[in-house]
């Protein structure tokens, strides 16, 4: 599996220091498991910062939250930063409502985020 | 409605309660919390109700209601035939405890009014959740129990 193997993926860039991943699309139970394999692809390269763009993310539920904790357990695993960059008020409705946002790094621009 | 336990029907789910919804006169977030506690539901039901995707048949009745005291909403009924569990161990996790996985019921009780299973005679769960519409006001010139 590569990044690009999950539809949600519309992007993969890297910067300096860092690697950006685009979402796009609505994370569900159908959608998580090549989002999870595609995220964990990108892990692996243990990028310092890894940066997921989610502008485009309309909607997620429990098993979309459930694959970011695991990505972020890899990346802290590795000493690495994990970064969530313009949540929507549904999407980070979701984490408030697990209260998992406590644990997350949420920036409202990609530049803070990089910058972070 | 009926799906089928499989995980590619839960875009289309969403899709036709959100309308629903909206006909109903819910208001935008209440709309998504429907369609967020039903996914949940769905997404349960699939998993370890059925232990996987499968064909096997999920129910959806959506409904809005008034009721005598003027407060009105939307009643969601999933209906299924997998394995049985004790109602009253269908509880959230403790949130302390950071990890991917059993968040769904607690997003369901936290975003709906009501949240009730129960055990059919004759196999399967039955879930019936409720979401009052803001103030609980009824719709002009609406009147009882609608089913879409």
């Amino acid at each position: 599996m590569t990044a690009k193997g999950s539809t949600l993926v519309k992007e993969v860039r890297q910067e300096t220091d860092a690697t950006v991943v685009v979402l796009s699309g609505e994370v569900d139970m159908h959608q998580s498991p090549a989002l999870h394999a595609a995220l964990v692809d990108v892990a692996n390269g243990r990028p310092k910062r890894l940066v997921l763009n989610m502008t485009d993310v309309g909607y997620m539920d429990s098993s979309g939250v459930g694959t970011l904790v695991e990505l972020l357990r890899r990346v802290n695993g590795y000493k690495g930063k994990l970064a969530l960059v313009n949540l929507s008020a549904r999407v980070k409705s979701v984490f408030e409502i697990t209260k998992l946002d406590k644990f997350f790094s949420i920036y409202l621009t990609e530049e803070q985020a990089l910058n972070g | 409605m009926t799906i089928t336990g499989s995980t590619d029907s839960l875009p289309v789910v969403r899709s036709a309660l959100a309308r629903m919804a909206e006909l109903e006169g819910m208001a935008a977030e209440d709309i998504h919390k429907i369609t967020l506690a039903v996914d949940e539901a769905l997404a349960n039901v699939i998993k370890h109700g059925y232990g996987g995707p499968c064909d096997k048949p999920i129910h959806i009745k959506l409904e809005g209601f008034d009721e005598p005291d003027g407060r009105g909403g939307i009643r969601v009924e999933v209906r299924d035939h997998g394995r049985q569990v004790d109602p009253h161990t269908i509880k959230g996790r403790d949130l302390d405890d950071v990890r991917p996985g059993g968040l769904g019921v607690h997003i369901m009780r936290t975003v709906m009014d009501k949240v009730e299973f129960s055990c059919p005679i004759d196999g399967g769960m039955h879930l019936e959740m409720v979401k009052y519409r803001d103030g609980g006001a009824r719709k002009p010139g609406d009147a009882g129990a609608r089913t879409t």
